[in-house]
């Protein structure tokens, strides 16, 4: 199994949303976070006055997938969150040792 | 191509009030009696003498119930007109002790004003500088009691919302680094030894009003004076550790702007003390001149940093308001037309250039747009005081250029008096308690240091 993380510009949240669900992933985890990378922070002006703003907001969307999904859904993300500018964000993906559900205390593929 | 096109709409609009206000300029000539009017009806002390031969005065139940409604318009401009405007501006951890402020000031000016700050306002004048101790806990004031044509009970409590907000719009400068306990004292004392005696000076039948000087409803008693003690405070207190204007939340500011704007026609249209036609000019020049510099603000700023903000609308709005305050029972529209335009370019720099040269941290820019708004206003009434409009004040547009000087008078002398006992009482909050806060609780918020609570709990 694996787990994606990926880092995308908020506006792309619905696009990525709909495309992941067309491909058959059902649950995800979805979280508004702040951060730069090479696009760094912005200017915002205040009555006249310029304040640097180091920190972008962004979402964190993350998603637990078999193994065979994932290619599918790294390209799925890649196309939809991608707008060609500086900042569009970063997929992060990770081996992930077990999954268990809960209410049921199913394990594995069967649990996600 | 864009700027060239806003700038000479800016111009366009400018000019065609200057053209207006040509037109009108045919001084007729005053009796010099008529123009030493005071600018405010004298209180009824002062005016039973002088009207001995006509009819005792009576309630007007119209006046009353103007009155009562302007009244609890002004109060709505501190609560939560002000505390609104000021918190949504302050940073997310002094959002709630910035609207403390204003909160607390209203209770405290609400309860000293029945206790001393009335009297000595508007009791009968001693040596033009203060008023007499004789109605000390409004005593001898009765159900009866009138001022003008309405009870004086309304007309303690409408004079006493204006004397909260003035304490109250200090604030605005010294936000997120100054001691809550200290706020309180400088409460206290600023409304009894600066409020008080400079609202007497010119609506209490002080040496002011006999000078002459023109304030419909408080350019320099409110806006010069609130303004004056917001730089020498700010300057007293020093830089905040981080010393930017980041709003937690601006639709908090748009609402509290809407608020004081709303409440601003209690201030000035209740200023005329009556349900009537001053009343319905200082209506409309309020709102024309408070619409032009919102416009205007955010035509320079999109000019000057290429982007129309919302704080700039609300901003230039407020400059407006301030601008207006002393000249609404005095202008033609034209006037109010080109004091609003003006009110929304020069603060505008004063905030946006001149602030950042000098390096004083007026957090909310109490000064920038109270201060130098209010001085503006003040300066403005000297010229378009049109005769036609208030016989009791001629500008120079109109042939009187003595008006600009005593406007120039008024301005200087509150601009002095606030600076000087601001400094005083600053020195006495920081003997008694130190003014300013530890760092350590600047950086976690004053929110949580002051008052253990938070604005958002997210």
């Amino acid at each position: 199994m694996k787990k994606v993380e990926a880092i995308i510009k908020p506006f792309k949240l619905d696009e990525v949303k709909d495309a992941l669900n067309s491909i058959g992933i059902h649950g995800m985890t979805v979280s508004e976070v702040k951060g730069f990378g090479r696009q760094k922070g912005h200017v915002e002006v205040y009555r006249g006055t310029e304040y640097e703003v180091n920190f972008l907001p962004k979402i964190k969307l993350e998603v637990v997938i078999p193994d065979a999904m994932k290619d599918k859904v790294i390209s799925t993300i890649i196309e939809k969150a991608n707008t060609g500018n500086i900042g569009d964000g970063k997929i992060f993906l990770y081996s992930l040792e077990d999954v268990i559900r809960i209410r049921t205390g199913e394990k594995g593929e069967e649990a996600i | 191509m864009k700027n060239f096109v806003l700038f000479t709409i800016l111009a366009l609009t400018l000019l065609s009030g200057w053209a207006f206000a040509e037109e009108q300029a045919n001084p007729p000539s005053l009796p010099a009696a008529e123009q030493a009017l005071p600018a405010q009806p004298a209180p009824m002390e002062e005016a039973v003498p002088a009207v001995s031969e006509a009819p005792a005065p009576t309630l007007d139940t119209g006046d009353t119930a103007w009155m009562i409604v302007a009244t609890a318009l002004v109060m709505l401009m501190t609560l939560p007109g002000l505390a609104l405007f000021y918190g949504g501006l302050a940073k997310r951890k002094d959002t709630l002790n910035t609207m403390a402020m204003s909160f607390v000031t209203y209770c405290i000016v609400s309860f000293l004003w029945i206790v001393y700050g009335y009297t000595f306002t508007f009791g009968s004048d001693i040596g033009g500088f203060i008023g007499s101790a004789e109605k000390l806990f409004l005593s001898g004031v009765t159900v009866e009691s009138l001022s003008m044509t309405i009870p004086e009970f309304i007309f303690i409590v409408f004079q006493m919302t204006f004397a909260a907000i003035t304490v109250a719009l200090a604030s605005g400068a010294f936000i997120e680094r100054m001691k809550f306990s200290a706020w309180i004292l400088f409460s206290i004392l600023w409304m009894t030894l600066v409020y008080v005696p400079v609202a007497h000076w010119v609506w209490g039948g002080g040496f002011l009003a006999q000078l002459g000087a023109l304030d419909f409803a408080g350019g320099t008693v409110v806006h010069v004076n609130a303004g004056i003690a917001a730089l020498v405070g700010a300057l007293v207190l020093g830089k905040r550790r981080e010393a930017s204007l980041k709003p937690s939340n601006l639709t908090l500011v748009v609402t509290g702007a809407g608020l004081l704007w709303f409440g601003w026609f209690g201030f000035n249209a209740g200023s005329a003390v009556a349900a009537n036609g001053l009343a319905g000019v200082a209506f409309i020049n309020t709102n024309t001149a408070t619409a032009l510099a919102a416009m205007s603000w955010m035509f320079t700023e999109w000019m000057h940093t290429k982007k129309p903000t919302v704080l700039g609308l609300a901003s230039g709005a407020i400059a407006g308001l301030v601008a207006i305050t002393p000249a609404a029972g005095f202008v033609n529209i034209q006037g109010a037309i080109i004091i609003g335009i003006l009110a929304g370019i020069v603060p505008y720099f004063a905030v946006a250039s001149i602030k950042p040269k000098l390096g004083y941290d007026d957090a909310l820019d109490a000064f920038g747009i109270h201060g130098v708004g209010g001085i503006l206003g003040a300066i403005l009434t000297g010229v378009f005081a049109d005769p036609a409009v208030n016989s009791a004040g001629t500008g120079l547009l109109y042939g009187n250029p003595g008006q600009l000087i005593t406007q120039l008078i008024a301005v200087g002398v509150t601009i002095v008096y606030s600076g000087v006992m601001t400094l005083i009482i600053f020195a006495i909050a920081r003997a008694a308690l130190g003014v300013r806060v530890e760092s350590e609780h600047e950086i976690t918020g004053l929110d949580e240091s002051q008052h253990g609570e938070k604005a958002y709990s997210l």
